[in-house]
C-alpha cells in the first residue's frame, strides 16, 4: 500500500516529455512576447530561451519587465502577443496550474506559504493539488531524501512562521523539487538572504542545474550574475538588449547594457564624523522589547545617534532589529527602558506623536507596511502629510495643493508611472521604494530610521538611495540605518553596532571596522573577545 | 483557474474556455456590471422558485414592477420605503469602507424610533414643530450612534468581533421596543394593542400632500448620501477611514488611530440609522409599534443596498429607490399570490450571494474564448 502511495506521490500527473530533455537542449523558448499594461509596455517583443542544465540570469533595472516576463511563463499573465514553446511544443499557459503541469515552478519575491502550517504540511499541500491522497510521513521522508541530495537544511516539522526568509525560500525550492520541476524561476531570490544563506542557495542551484534543471535567476546585481549564471539576458525598458555567455562578458559591459549608458560609478565617499558636540537626537537606554511570539527580542540595548551621523546596525536578520526599530517608531510597546528623542522621553508614545516629532521611517516590509497597494500613488504619498497644512484644512483635504505636490515629488524622485491616480500596487519593486523614500524624506525629518532601504533595488536606484541618505546626513539629520548588507554599512555609516540575539556585541567607528571583525561579531562573539 | 464546459460544447465541436487573469484595475463599468448581473441572476433563480410555487414568474415580476413603479401611488410608496434604506445604507457605506462590519443598522434604527417616541409623547409633546422635529432628528442620530458605539468599544477594547455584537444588539433593541409597547408606554387609547398612543400632530413630520412621503427625512437622506460622498473623498477623516479599511497596518504606520476610525465610522452609520428610525415613527406610523412593523428588516436590506451600489454613495440613491420598489412589490405579491413574507428576503439573500461571488469577477479579468476544433472563433474580455 505504502509503495503505491509513494509511487503516486512521485509521479507527476502528466508524463512530461521534459524529463528526458538532455542538458544543453532548449527547454523553454519565448518568442516575440509583448505585454502591455495601461500606460506601459512591460515587455516589448521579448525573445527568451532557456536550456536544460543552465542557470540563466535575467538582468535589468527596476521596472525593466523581468517579473512580468516570468509571470507570463508561469501563467499569471497572458501575453498580448507572442508564443511560448516548452520542450519544442507550442503551449498556452493559462494559469500557474498549467505551468506546474509543464514542470515549471516559480519562487516569488513574496513567498506563498501558509504560515500556521508546518513545512511538511505546506509541501504536502502543493502535492495534493494533483494528488488526492498523500501521507505526511511519506512527504517527510521525501523531504529528507531531497534535503540530503541537494544539501537543503530544513526541519520538516517547523512551523513556517518560525522560519527565516532564507528558510522559507528553501521550502519553496523543495516544493519545486518534489514536483520534479524541470524549470525553476527565482525572482530576486537573494534580496532576502544573508551572505551565508546566499552561498548556500548558489550551491543548491548549481546542484539542480547539474541534474538537468533549467533555472531562471532574476536579479539586478551584477556580481551575482557573474558568480552563478551560465548565460545572461539583459532587459531594458521591456526589450531584450542582449543575451550573452557569462564567461564572455564582464560587469562593466553588463552595466552598460542594462542602463544604456556608462554607469556613473561615482563611488560614494564621505568622511566619517566622529566628534559630536551637541546632544544626541536619539537616545536609547537599556531597551527591552518583546516580539510577536511574546519572547524577548531586544535585550537591554543602549545607544545614541547624533545629528549629522549615520549610525549603522549590522546583523543577520531576525536578531531583534525589527523589534528595535518598531519600538523607536512607536509601533511596538517597550517592555523596559527608555527612548529619548531630542531630549524628550517618548517611550511608548503613539506612532503619530513620533511622526510629528520629525521621525521618518523607511520600513523593510514595503508591501505590507510601506504602501497600501489598493490606494492610488498620490494617496500613498500623502500618508504622513495629509493631516497638516497646507495639505489640508480643519476638515478638508486640499486636493489642489496635493496634486501639485505629488507631481513635483514624482518628478523629483523619478517614480516611473503614467499617472499618480493608478493604484500603487502596479508599480515595480524599485518604484515602490522610490515612492516610500519620496514620502519619508520630503518632510525635513530630524531622524531617519531606515531598514534595508536598498534591498531589491538596482544599481541606479541603490546609488540614489544611498546618496539621499548621505545628503540628509550632511544636512544635519540623524540616520539610524539597519542593514544586512555589510558593504553598505561600511560605505555609509559613521559608527556600526552589531546586534546578535537582541544584544549589541559592540559599537565601533567605521574606520576601525572591517568585514572579518564584524562578521565574527554577527556570529555572536563580543567585540572585546574579537580584539584579543 | 479554468473552467471547461466541455461535455456540452464538445458535442458541437466547440470548446469554451473562460480564462481568468488577475487584474489590478477595476473600472466603474465592471463594477456596475457585477451589480447588474447579480440582480439578474437572482431574478432568474427567484423565477425558478416562483415556478416551483406554481406561479408564472413573468406575471409575478410584472406585478412587482407595476405595483412599485407603475402608478403614482406605487412610486410614492417606493419612495417611502426608499427613505430608511437610503439613510441606513449611506451610513453603512462609511462603516464598510472602514472595514467595520456593522450588521446592526436594524437595532440602531429602533433606538432612533424609541427616542423619537419619547420626545413626541413625553418630553416635547407641546413644543412647536420647528423645535420638536429637529430635536427628534438630532437625538435620534445620537441614540443610534451611541447604540452602535457599544460594539465599537467592545471591538477596540477586547477585540470582540463586531458582526456578532451588532447582530445581538439588534435583538436587544427589538426586545426593548417590545417591553415599552407592552409595558410602560402602552397606549391608553390603543384598546389593548401593544402600541403607544398616537403622536400629537406638532411632533409628526409633515408629508407631501396626498402622499405618505415625509419629505424632511427624504431631504436628510439624500443630503447625507451627498455629504458622505464628500466626506469619504475629500476630508481627512474620510481618507483615514479608507486607508484603515484597505490596510490597517499601513494606517498604523501612518499614525492613524484605529479607535478613532472605528468609533467615528460606527457613530456615523449608527446615527444615520437612528435618523431613519425617527422618520419611520414620526413620519409614517406616528406611534411606536412592534419592531417588525416599524422596520421590517430595513437595516438588513440596507446592507444589500450598500453593496449593490458598490459602496458608492452617489449610486446608492437610485439603488435604494429600486430596492424600495422591490419591497413594495414584495408586499404586493404576498397579497396577490398569498406568498409567505419571507419570499422577498429570499430574493434579497440571493442578491447578496451573487454580489459576494461577483467580487471574484472584480479581482480577475475574464477572457472568454470559443474554439472550434482548436481554432479560435471568438475572444472577448
Ligand atoms: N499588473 C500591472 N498593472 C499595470 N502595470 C504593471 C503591472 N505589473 C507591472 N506593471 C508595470 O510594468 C513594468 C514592468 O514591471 P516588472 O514588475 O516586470 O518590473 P521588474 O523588472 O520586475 O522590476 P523590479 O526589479 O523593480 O521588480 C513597470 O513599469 C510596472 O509598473
Ligand atoms: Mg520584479
Amino acid at each position: 500500500m505504502k509503495g503505491i502511495i509513494r509511487s503516486f506521490l512521485l509521479t507527476p500527473p502528466e508524463k512530461s516529455s521534459l524529463l528526458n530533455i538532455p542538458r544543453g537542449e532548449v527547454v523553454v523558448k519565448m518568442q516575440g512576447i509583448t505585454k502591455r499594461f495601461p500606460g506601459v509596455t512591460a515587455n516589448d517583443h521579448v525573445d527568451f530561451e532557456l536550456r536544460a542544465g543552465e542557470i540563466h540570469a535575467l538582468l535589468g533595472e527596476n521596472g525593466a519587465g523581468k517579473t512580468t516576463l516570468m509571470n507570463i511563463l508561469y501563467g499569471l499573465y497572458r501575453p498580448d502577443e507572442g508564443e511560448i514553446y516548452v520542450g519544442n511544443r507550442r503551449v498556452k499557459i493559462g494559469s500557474p496550474k498549467d505551468a506546474i503541469k509543464l514542470g515549471i515552478a516559480m519562487v516569488h519575491q513574496h513567498f506563498k506559504l501558509i504560515e500556521s502550517l508546518t513545512v511538511a504540511e505546506n509541501i504536502a499541500l502543493c502535492i495534493e493539488e494533483y494528488k488526492f491522497f498523500s501521507h505526511i510521513q511519506d512527504v517527510k521522508k521525501n523531504i529528507g531524501e531531497l534535503s540530503e541530495k541537494y544539501g537543503l537544511r530544513i526541519d520538516p516539522d517547523a512551523r513556517v512562521w518560525q522560519l527565516s526568509a532564507g528558510e522559507k525560500q528553501r521550502v519553496e525550492i523543495l516544493k519545486a523539487l518534489i514536483r520534479r520541476a524541470k524549470i525553476l524561476i527565482l525572482d530576486e531570490p537573494t534580496s532576502v538572504l544573508t551572505p551565508p544563506e546566499k552561498r548556500e542557495l548558489f550551491k543548491i542551484l548549481r546542484r539542480m542545474a547539474e541534474e538537468g534543471c533549467g533555472i531562471v535567476f532574476i536579479t539586478h546585481k551584477l556580481h551575482e550574475v557573474m558568480e552563478v549564471s551560465d548565460r545572461v539576458t539583459v532587459l531594458r525598458k521591456g526589450r531584450v538588449v542582449a543575451t550573452l555567455q557569462t564567461s564572455e562578458t564582464n560587469p562593466k559591459q553588463l552595466a552598460k547594457l542594462m542602463l544604456g549608458k556608462e554607469i556613473p560609478l561615482r563611488p560614494i565617499t564621505h568622511t566619517a564624523s566622529l566628534t559630536y558636540k551637541e546632544a544626541p537626537i536619539l537616545e536609547v537606554r537599556n531597551l527591552y522589547v518583546l516580539n510577536d511570539r511574546g519572547s524577548l527580542a531586544v535585550k537591554g540595548v543602549s545607544f545614541e545617534v547624533f545629528a549629522g551621523e549615520i549610525f549603522g546596525i549590522a546583523g543577520v536578520s531576525g536578531n531583534g532589529q525589527r523589534e528595535l526599530i518598531e519600538a523607536i517608531t512607536g509601533l511596538r510597546k517597550v517592555k523596559l527602558g527608555n527612548i529619548i528623542l531630542m531630549g524628550e522621553e517618548v517611550t511608548n508614545r503613539t506612532p503619530k506623536d513620533i511622526i510629528e516629532r520629525g521621525v521618518a521611517f523607511i520600513p523593510e516590509d514595503r508591501l505590507n507596511m510601506g504602501i497600501a497597494q489598493d490606494l492610488s500613488i498620490s494617496e500613498n504619498l500623502i500618508l504622513k502629510k495629509y493631516r497638516y497644512t497646507p495639505f489640508s484644512g480643519h476638515l478638508f483635504l486640499n486636493l489642489d495643493h496635493i496634486n501639485k505636490w505629488v507631481d513635483k515629488l514624482i518628478k523629483e524622485y523619478n517614480i516611473i508611472t503614467p499617472s499618480s491616480r493608478l493604484p500603487a500596487g502596479v508599480l515595480s519593486g524599485g518604484n515602490i521604494q522610490r515612492l516610500i523614500l519620496a514620502r519619508e524624506l520630503s518632510g525635513n525629518p530630524k531622524l531617519i530610521v531606515a531598514s534595508n532601504p536598498t534591498r531589491g533595488l538596482d544599481v541606479a536606484a541603490t546609488n540614489f538611495v544611498r546618496s539621499l541618505l548621505i545628503e540628509q546626513k550632511k544636512r544635519g539629520v540623524a540616520v539610524l540605518l539597519v542593514s544586512e548588507d555589510l558593504e553598505e554599512l561600511l560605505m555609509l555609516a559613521d559608527r556600526i553596532a552589531v546586534i546578535f540575539e537582541g544584544k549589541f556585541m559592540g559599537v565601533l567607528p567605521t574606520s576601525k571596522a572591517d568585514v572579518n571583525r564584524i562578521g565574527l561579531m554577527m556570529a555572536g562573539i563580543e567585540m572585546a573577545k574579537v580584539r584579543s | 483557474m479554468r473552467y471547461r464546459y466541455s461535455s456540452l460544447l464538445r458535442h458541437f465541436g466547440l470548446e469554451l474556455k473562460i480564462r481568468v487573469e488577475r487584474s489590478s484595475l477595476t473600472s466603474r463599468f465592471t463594477e456596475a456590471m457585477v451589480s447588474t448581473l447579480s440582480v439578474a441572476i437572482s431574478l432568474i433563480i427567484a423565477a425558478a422558485i416562483f415556478t416551483y410555487q406554481q406561479i408564472d414568474p413573468i406575471i409575478a415580476y410584472k406585478e412587482i414592477f407595476l405595483s412599485a413603479f407603475g402608478s403614482f401611488d406605487g412610486i410614492t410608496y417606493t419612495i417611502v420605503k426608499m427613505i430608511p434604506l437610503l439613510l441606513c445604507g449611506a451610513g453603512l457605506i462609511v462603516a464598510f469602507k472602514a472595514n467595520v462590519w456593522n450588521i446592526g443598522a436594524e437595532g440602531q434604527l429602533l433606538l432612533g424610533a424609541i427616542v423619537a417616541t419619547w420626545i413626541a409623547l413625553f418630553s416635547l409633546k407641546t413644543a412647536p414643530h420647528y423645535i420638536s422635529i429637529p430635536t427628534m432628528f438630532a437625538l435620534g442620530f445620537i441614540a443610534g450612534g451611541l447604540w452602535a458605539l457599544i460594539p465599537a468599544i467592545l471591538k477596540i477594547k477586547f477585540n470582540v468581533n463586531e458582526v456578532l455584537t451588532t447582530l445581538m444588539m439588534n435583538h436587544i433593541a427589538s426586545k426593548i421596543v417590545e417591553y415599552l409597547i407592552y409595558g410602560p408606554w402602552k397606549g391608553k387609547a390603543a384598546w389593548g394593542f401593544p402600541q403607544t398612543d398616537i403622536f400629537p400632530t406638532n411632533t409628526c413630520i409633515p408629508c407631501i400632500p396626498n402622499t405618505r412621503i415625509h419629505y424632511a427625512t427624504l431631504i436628510i437622506a439624500i443630503s447625507s448620501a451627498l455629504i458622505i460622498s464628500i466626506l469619504l473623498s475629500r476630508t481627512k477623516i474620510g481618507y483615514e477611514i479608507r486607508v484603515f479599511g484597505i490596510k490597517p497596518e499601513v494606517a498604523r504606520y501612518a499614525g492613524i488611530s484605529s479607535s478613532r476610525v472605528i468609533i467615528l465610522s460606527m457613530l456615523i452609520s449608527g446615527g444615520l440609522a437612528g435618523i431613519a428610525g425617527v422618520g419611520e415613527v414620526a413620519g409614517l406610523h406616528h406611534r411606536l409599534r412592534y419592531p417588525w412593523a416599524i422596520s421590517s428588516g430595513y437595516g438588513y436590506t440596507a446592507i444589500i443596498v450598500a453593496w449593490l451600489s458598490r459602496l458608492n454613495s452617489i449610486a446608492i440613491v437610485p439603488v435604494s429607490f429600486l430596492l424600495g420598489g422591490l419591497l413594495v412589490g414584495g408586499d404586493t405579491i404576498q397579497v396577490v399570490f398569498r406568498l409567505p413574507v419571507n419570499v422577498i428576503h429570499i430574493f434579497n439573500g440571493l442578491i447578496l450571494l451573487c454580489l459576494a461571488s461577483g467580487e471574484i469577477l472584480l479581482k480577475y479579468r475574464f477572457k472568454i474564448e470559443v474554439k472550434r476544433h482548436g481554432t479560435l472563433v471568438s475572444s472577448s474580455s
